[in-house]
């Protein structure tokens, strides 16, 4: 049922966003239909308990642990459960690994998917109109506002996640890096190079 | 055929600016306009997808204006209003009614149990895999949902007609062009399919770039 009729009920609501949000809260929370105290576990949950901290424990394992690495790249999903990263966008994860052939970049152009358990809410960039629209198309142009500069020889390949499958890039593992602890190997990792728009070691 | 969310290869958007990792939130309204969404949709009046379809059935004006969580918010209000959850008489302002549905409120002690189960995709299918690794393939030159005139479907208009070759099986799972319009599962089998950059652009960046898209095999063909 497309509905296109041009007096959306949403225009029934006041203009200003802030309180419009509130408006629908105080509604939905006299009607019975939604708890404050419940939002108020939501938000902390993705503020202070779920976000990049989780992806790059995946991450610092792939790069020290070859019996995990394979795992993960034949079957991600219960190997991160495992973990205890599973849940609201992350029932089907996939990991993609960057090597001197392949840099690997994740998008969604339709709207926003992002695996919120390994990688929390995602940032205000990749939901933006810019880089849903560009990332396809000129992928290397957008690393390059990431700062990020590929050699000719790698090719780029960019991830739309058009269904519930959601993509975990392992960034390579920065030179140097030899006899460090999972703890020293975790500041590598950053957020944007488990997206692809940043590679480890460097900072968005 | 297209609406205003399908936005993938399109110009003139201007630079992506980088962000750090922190704060996660950076206007008060907008955690709260995530959480109120993530709570409606424990009512279990809607799936993924048809909340999905209420934020791209915004008219393409509204779409472009709104922020990102506006678009949310918009798309949660119609549908609590389609679906008889609240009333366009209350979302003018006049008092609440009571709900007779309450008993299926989130509370705050079934959000990390209901975070943590999330929503499955995948589903038995009737429909045989048609494809393996390495086929090559093309999709459907029309990207339009084939069930429902203006409907919501996940094949990007950009990628619309074009050749490629099937990367990988994720198995079988809801197709969103039915399930987002209440007309069941109707589970079947999605692949990850590579595009070389040269079939999709007029003018690719490097020969060798490739984008994939996680595709339903109703969405492809056998590439003659």
């Amino acid at each position: 049922m497309p509905h296109d009729h041009s007096d959306h009920p949403h225009s029934l609501l006041p203009s200003d966003p802030a309180l419009r949000v509130r408006t629908l809260e105080t509604i939905l929370t006299r009607k019975g239909l939604v708890d404050p105290k419940a939002l108020d576990e939501i938000i902390d949950t993705y503020a202070h308990r779920i976000g990049p901290r989780n992806g790059a424990r995946v991450v610092v394992r792939a790069w020290t642990d070859p019996a995990f690495r394979k795992a993960l790249m034949d079957d991600a999903t219960p190997v991160v459960a495992e973990m205890g990263y599973y849940g609201r966008q992350g029932e089907h994860m996939v990991a993609v690994e960057n090597t001197d052939e392949v840099h690997n970049m994740v998008v969604c152009t339709l709207c926003s998917c992002y695996p919120w358990p390994l990688l929390g809410i995602p940032p205000g960039w990749y939901k933006s109109d810019a880089y849903r629209a560009r990332a396809v198309r000129e992928p290397r142009k957008v690393l390059g506002e990431f700062g990020v500069t590929l050699p000719a020889g790698t090719a780029v390949r960019v991830w739309d996640s058009t269904a519930e499958v959601r993509y975990l890039v392992i960034p390579q593992r920065p030179d140097g890096t030899d006899g460090m602890s999972e703890e020293e190997l975790m500041a590598f990792v950053t957020r944007d190079s488990m997206i692809g728009t940043g590679l480890a070691g460097r900072a968005a | 055929m297209s609406r205003p969310h399908d936005m993938g290869g399109r110009f003139g958007d201007g630079a992506v600016i980088p962000e750090p990792e922190t704060p996660v939130f950076h206007i008060d309204w907008h955690p709260r306009a995530l959480a109120l969404t993530l709570a409606c949709g424990a009512l279990g009046k809607w799936n993924i997808d048809v909340s999905r379809h209420a934020r791209e059935s915004l008219s393409p004006t509204d779409y472009a204006r709104f922020s990102y969580y506006e678009k949310w918010m918009a798309g949660l209000a119609d549908l609590l209003a389609e679906t008889g959850l609240v009333s366009r008489e209350e979302l003018s302002g006049q008092a609440p009614v009571q709900s007779g549905t309450s008993d299926r409120m989130l509370t705050a002690d079934r959000v990390a149990g209901v975070l943590a189960t999330g929503g499955p995709a995948d589903r038995p299918s009737d429909i045989a895999q048609q494809f393996a690794p390495g086929d090559a393939v093309i999709t459907r030159r029309k990207n339009g949902n084939r069930l429902v005139d203006g409907g919501h479907t996940r094949l990007p208009a950009y990628a619309a007609g074009a050749r490629g070759r099937i990367l990988r099986f994720h198995g079988t799972h809801i197709l969103p062009d039915s399930s987002a319009h209440h007309l069941g599962d109707a589970a079947e089998p999605l692949y990850a399919v590579a595009f070389p950059a040269s079939e999709l652009w007029t003018h690719p960046e490097h020969p060798g770039d490739e984008v994939v898209l996680d595709l339903w095999q109703s969405y492809l063909e056998v590439a003659p």
